[in-house]
């Protein structure tokens, strides 16, 4: 994954619009959040496969970045994204990396339904 | 260390062998015992993915995939099973199936001892519900015939609910094993390994103990 590029992310959500996608919508701390401290409160979503149409997308701030898609009935959002790419299916992969380079959020986007 | 005639080891993500079990499986291979290792999913949805990050979510079930069966082979396992469980979601499914499929390779392997995580002690819910699916298949055994079941447990009540390990082992002889195993499941454990290779240097004694002994409870049922 490379550092995002905005301009790039952008035209590549532009790509999706009014477009049937498959959705992978993640947040996550780990599993060892609440064990390496007892303080800490864990917490984490995630949605595989979602199928949506957005009408509309942008990928905003100053990094890292959050990035909306408006649906019909509502939104899509995530935050903290550092990291896009373009797989080789043509799929718009975005992610979060932490401090450490651990993954905390991802949003990615696909045509067809992910593995 | 016992000379057993089968050991199956049930765990439900790549690198849970590697930690804590990866020098008594190096033991038992090395003494000529068949072992067999049934990894329930390609831990799909870790959050490591390397630093700088080579690994993004779509290609890390491959790359771990890949790091297990590395892993496999520096310890000599010669059966590798993956069952095809994603990550997280082991808690979900159907508890009978997966218990069911646990006692399907016990009447096939005839273990004499069976490793796997104490339900309830072992933190990430996949650990525990992978460890609650082999007591259930164990426990449908007749007493008499149930093979040994020693779980590895590490919440940080563990010792004060089940108090101290009943059984720990001196790996120490098989460490450059356990060392390339922890090291196959590279993406996972990149930044541990300079860390551990630190306190080697340092002569650290937490870093010596965790590398040189393995602890487990045998379940009480």
């Amino acid at each position: 994954m490379d550092p995002v590029n905005i301009q790039s992310v952008q035209e590549a959500l532009d790509g999706f619009l009014n477009k049937e996608v498959y959705v992978h919508l993640e947040t996550t701390n780990g599993a060892y959040a609440s064990h390496h401290n007892e303080k800490f409160f864990s917490a984490g979503a995630y949605m595989r496969n979602a199928n949506i149409t957005y009408e509309r997308a942008k990928i905003t701030g100053d990094g890292p970045y959050r990035v909306g898609l408006k649906i019909p009935f509502g939104w899509v959002y995530a935050e903290g994204i550092t990291h896009y790419e373009i797989d080789a299916k043509g799929r718009l992969l975005l992610a979060g990396h932490d401090f450490d380079g651990k993954l905390a959020v991802a949003l990615q986007i696909s045509l067809t339904p992910f593995e | 260390m016992e000379k057993e005639r089968q050991v199956l080891v049930v765990f439900p993500h790549p690198d849970d062998e590697a930690f804590g079990v990866s020098g008594t499986i190096a033991s038992h291979v090395n003494m000529g015992t068949p072992v067999t290792y049934a990894c329930l999913t390609l831990g799909e949805m870790g959050r490591n993915m390397g630093n700088p990050p080579f690994a993004n979510r779509e290609t890390l079930p491959s790359i771990r995939k890949y790091e297990l069966k590395e892993s496999a082979r520096v310890l000599g396992i010669q059966d590798l099973r993956m069952l095809g469980y994603r990550d997280k979601t082991v808690e979900f499914e159907d508890q009978e199936k997966l218990a069911k499929q646990i006692s399907d390779m016990i009447a096939e392997l005839n273990p004499s001892l069976i490793i796997t995580f104490y339900p309830g002690y072992s933190v990430h819910p996949d650990h525990d519900a992978t460890g609650a699916a082999v007591v259930k298949a164990v426990e449908q055994l007749p007493v008499g015939q149930r093979p040994k079941l020693h779980c590895v447990a590490f919440s940080n009540n563990c010792v004060e609910e089940l108090g101290e390990a009943d059984i720990v082992h001196d790996v120490s002889a098989v460490a450059d094993q356990k060392i390339d195993s922890i090291k196959a499941h590279q993406s996972q454990t990149q930044l541990m390994i300079e860390g551990m290779a630190e306190g080697l240097k340092q002569q650290d004694p937490e870093v010596l103990a965790r590398i040189n002994f393995e602890r487990f409870w045998t379940y009480q049922f």
